[in-house]
């Protein structure tokens, strides 16, 4: 068992007591504070179902030591949108109205993917969208709705043509989160 | 990738439209509970000890050393199981193997512990002495090999006899062709929660295709009444077949009843690949004769899929397998005999097209043959050869459903072809890490056909149970539907928007309360629990228009009108329907029979580049058009076919498990790889809607198609491209050379 070390999580701090030292920034994030948003999917850094941001840059949880992670910023999925039931980023929300989520699994990793990817460039090419999610396995979608829900975002923080809500004929009842 | 489709309804959100998934909020917010991710006061972690030996037999098992390590709450073997037998269809397969241990990866104990690496370390610490035996590995052999089980080496051996057995035409065709192992690999792995419950009974959440049929095995196992055992869905990560089977079920809930306390198991990667059944590697035989003009004379076919270890749904896979062995073609002359068997290689059930895919990739290579053998176009071959409704199949079984062949295969040859490759990197094959010159790529074009049946088969009486409940005017619609992420939750509102023109319906929890709605797999849940849940909302409206006949205040007999609110508060109105298919029947010695009840079909056409020296492959563009019957929910027919093919990508060009002396050797997400978003190909999609009689708003099931005939397509792309005959699946570096 390691001393109490302190994590910062979406801007908060957390103490982690009693842990073993060789618990993963994953294992700590869900089974200790609470974040279970970070999915284990493979534990060896290849599915990217567990990516946050550390100090604003994408890694997989499941490959950071818990106690490595002190004095850094921590973003998980449950820091990117407001904190309001059933609330959205933008890059949530395109995800939601284009079908680019089929069991879920896989999201939160996605949506914190994408959110670096365009953080960093507002404008990228296809390929550059590929590359940049390349390292976020999915099974379900085959991506082609994925690649549209990050369109649909882009052209929306671009403020371009098409920008509203139902671009690209998207339309569809309003639904409460359960 | 662009739909085509008219309109549906004019509700909103209702049949037809894009409606958005009611858990897409909760998913994309990181809410949405996983079983992965419940938690319970005072639980325990369970963790499964496994055989590392494919063949051996069982001395003793000491669990003394793991029940010292302090932490750890529970050590059981099968002496602690009261029946230690289950099996999705068969019960063969033991819940902790107490003698023989069959395949690499067999649970032999399981230990509950107060941290999950002490699990692992009490796992590590149990001694189990093996007598190790030779491993029958070799599918072939296991036909005429001494039995490794009681109930003997031969799963199936089914033959299909039709028309004259001598028949001939003067061009014939063979080929020998086989088809790897392929993973479901769904990204949650599994995982449950079971909390023990007053009565001596046991509540588990699992991610599950089939709570009920889960349900009455742990019931069995554990010697407890159903009613004993309830299940409830917890969030699935995806299924695509691996979770029909029980995995981690059993062991939770003996755990949780022997410790008191609520045990949790999560496997790990590694523990999935091998806790779940895969898809039949097989080896496939044909020869086809036709005559000049094309059209096929006779079919023969020998087919042998290797089932693994223990049973599971290799019966049923081997009767697809052989049922569709020919494809959409009509064949008036055929002989085909399909074998599944036993061996210790790791156990072989449902994936995603059952059985169809493996004999799919060989049909149509042998097409295309034809096609080359009869100097015919392979579009128009197939054209000439094309099932209708009225034809016959290979079982005699009269096609009495929609099926429009000839319309997918003319729809998807006039879709249009990609633009010429563009001179990026990362669009060449084998992307940024490992360029092709852009002078060595060439450019290939397949196309290929495929067909499967909707629903059980073969005489199973299936049947789905919905509920609708309306009260103050709040419709709630319950149905045991495993949600494993395709999309039926947001089916259910759709239909139920439809019906009874209401905004908002709640879809409730799936439980083992309510009546079996069968198992989410076959394509058979749009048809079978979206009937129900129309039936039930029927029998609902029915009984509002009854009310308000005699309550004119409350609408009269005008729908529009009707006042569901006033009509449904302090008299809730609750009624439960179960929908069943019509009868099918069992195949008769000859293979002949009615066996099946709905069927789609779908073409694919497939563009690759490759680089030939350097054996790499991208897949760059699938074109397809796809028989669904009715488009319900364009955005999720979408995601099925875009999925799906993802999937048929993967088999043809990446995907397998590699299984050395009954080893899985890549048991990771390093070593076998799935499609990325730069392996995906670009998806261009046109939808044949014939409404099926029968069926909820004539839709056929849409997961299964795209996954059967894109491999072939992509295969034959590569043929196309290469020159090589690449005759097995997946195709690697060294069958290009």
């Amino acid at each position: 068992m390691s001393e109490i070390y302190v994590l910062r999580v979406n801007g908060e701090e957390h103490a982690v007591a009693d842990a073993w030292s060789g618990e993963s920034l994953l294992y700590v994030l869900r089974e200790r504070l609470g974040f279970p948003g970070a999915k284990s999917g493979c534990e060896q850094g290849e599915c990217g179902s567990c990516s946050v941001l550390v100090d604003g840059v994408l890694v997989c949880a499941c490959l950071v030591l818990a106690a490595s992670a002190v004095e850094t910023e921590i973003v998980t999925v449950e820091g990117l949108q407001p904190a309001e039931r059933g609330e959205m980023s933008d890059v949530q929300r395109a995800f939601v109205e284009t079908g680019a989520v089929q069991c879920g699994f896989c999201t939160p990793g996605l949506i914190m993917a994408v959110h670096a990817l365009l953080d960093h460039d507002p404008d990228p090419s296809d390929l550059v969208v590929r590359e940049a999610i390349s390292g976020n396995l999915c099974r379900c979608t085959g991506y082609g709705r994925i690649l549209e829900a990050v369109e649909v975002a882009t052209r929306r923080r671009s403020g371009g043509p098409g920008s509203g809500v139902g671009a690209r004929g998207v339309s569809g009842p309003e639904v409460v989160a359960e | 990738m662009t739909v085509d489709v008219r309109a549906g309804t004019s509700v909103a959100g209702g049949i037809g439209q894009r409606a958005i998934r009611p858990d897409g909020i909760a998913k994309v917010r990181g809410e949405y509970a996983f079983s992965g991710d419940l938690w319970a006061e005072d639980m325990l972690w369970g963790q499964a000890l496994r055989s590392p030996h494919p063949s051996a037999r069982i001395r003793a098992i000491d669990i003394s050393p793991a029940l010292a390590i302090n932490g750890v709450h529970a050590v059981l073997t099968g002496a602690d199981i009261p029946v230690n037998r289950y099996g999705l269809e068969h019960r063969d397969q033991p819940v902790l193997a107490d003698d023989i241990v069959r395949y690499t990866g067999e649970p032999v104990a399981v230990v509950a512990a107060d941290h999950p690496e002490t699990a692992r370390r009490a796992c590590a610490a149990i001694v189990v002495d093996y007598e190790i035996l030779v491993p029958l590995v070799d599918p072939e052999h296991a036909i005429d090999a001494p039995p490794m089980h009681p109930d003997g080496n031969v799963f199936r051996d089914l033959i299909i006899r039709r028309g004259d057995d001598d028949a001939r035409g003067p061009i014939a065709v063979e080929g020998t062709y086989e088809i790897g192992m392929q993973d479901q690999a769904f990204m949650g792995p599994e995982a449950g929660l079971a909390t023990p419950t007053s009565g001596g009974g046991v509540d588990l959440v699992v991610s599950t295709q089939w709570l009920h049929n889960d349900r009455d095995q742990i019931a069995e196992c554990l010697g407890l009444a159903p009613a004993l055992v309830q299940l409830s869905l917890g969030g699935v990560g995806g299924a695509f077949g691996a979770r029909e089977d029980v995995s981690l079920h059993v062991h939770a809930c003996l755990l949780a009843t022997r410790t008191g306390r609520p045990v949790k198991i999560v496997y790990s990667r590694a523990e999935s690949f091998l806790g779940h059944v895969h898809r039949h590697p097989a080896r496939i035989w044909m020869r086809h004769t036709a005559r000049p003009d094309g059209e096929i004379v006779s079919f023969e076919s020998r087919i042998l899929l290797d089932g693994g270890a223990y049973r599971s749904s290799s019966y049923h896979v081997t009767a697809n397998a052989a049922c569709f062995a020919a494809g959409p073609y009509r064949v008036p002359n055929a002989r085909v005999h399909a074998i599944a068997v036993r061996t210790n290689n790791p156990p072989c059930g449902a994936m995603r097209g059952f059985g169809v895919v493996q004999s799919c990739f060989a049909h149509e290579a042998q097409m295309d043959l034809l096609a080359a053998a009869c100097e015919i176009d392979p579009v128009e071959l197939r054209l000439r050869n094309a099932l209708a409704p009225g034809d016959e199949l290979l079982t005699g079984q009269r096609i009495e459903g929609t099926l429009p062949v000839a319309e997918v295969i003319r729809a998807c040859a006039a879709l249009p072809l990609p633009d010429p490759a563009v001179d990026d990197v990362l669009a060449r094959p084998g992307g940024a890490g490992r360029t092709a010159d852009a002078v060595d790529v060439r450019r290939g074009v397949g196309f290929a056909l495929g067909f499967k049946n909707l629903m059980y088969a073969e005489g199973y009486m299936d049947g789905s149970v919905a509920r609708c409940r309306i009260d103050a005017g709040v419709v709630t619609i319950t149905c045991a539907a495993a949600e494993v992420g395709q999309g039926f939750v947001t089916l259910v509102q759709q239909i139920a928007r439809t019906v009874l023109e209401v905004d908002d319906v709640i879809v409730a929890p799936a439980d083992t309360a309510i009546g079996s709605a069968g198992s989410t797999s076959a394509s058979r849940q749009t048809m079978m629990s979206g009937g129900a849940v129309e039936q039930a909302c029927r029998a609902a409206r029915a009984e509002l228009e009854t009310r308000a006949t005699s309550d004119p205040d409350a609408g009269g007999t005008n729908p529009g009108l009707i006042d569901i609110v006033a009509l449904t508060t302090d008299r809730p109105i609750d009624v439960t329907e179960e929908f069943n298919h019509r009868l099918t029947h069992p195949l008769d010695a000859d293979g002949q029979g009615d066996a099946h009840v709905s069927f789609a079909c779908a073409a694919h056409r497939a563009v690759v580049d490759v680089d030939p020296e350097l054996g790499l492959v991208r897949v760059v563009h699938l074109a397809t058009a796809q028989d669904v019957g009715r488009v319900l929910n364009p955005l999720q027919v979408t995601g099925q076919i875009e999925g799906g093919i993802a999937q048929g990508v993967g088999l043809a060009v990446m995907e397998e498990l590699i299984v050395q002396d009954g080893h899985v050797r890549n048991a990771s997400f390093t070593d076998y790889l799935i499609p990325t978003a730069l392996d995906a190909p670009t998806v261009e999609a046109t939808l044949i809607e014939e409404p099926e009689p029968g069926a909820p708003f004539g839709a056929k099931g849409v997961g299964e198609p795209p996954t059967i005939s894109s491999t072939p397509a992509i295969v034959a792309a590569i043929r196309a491209a290469t020159g090589a005959p690449c005759t097995r699946v997946p195709v690697r570096p060294r069958d290009l050379m």
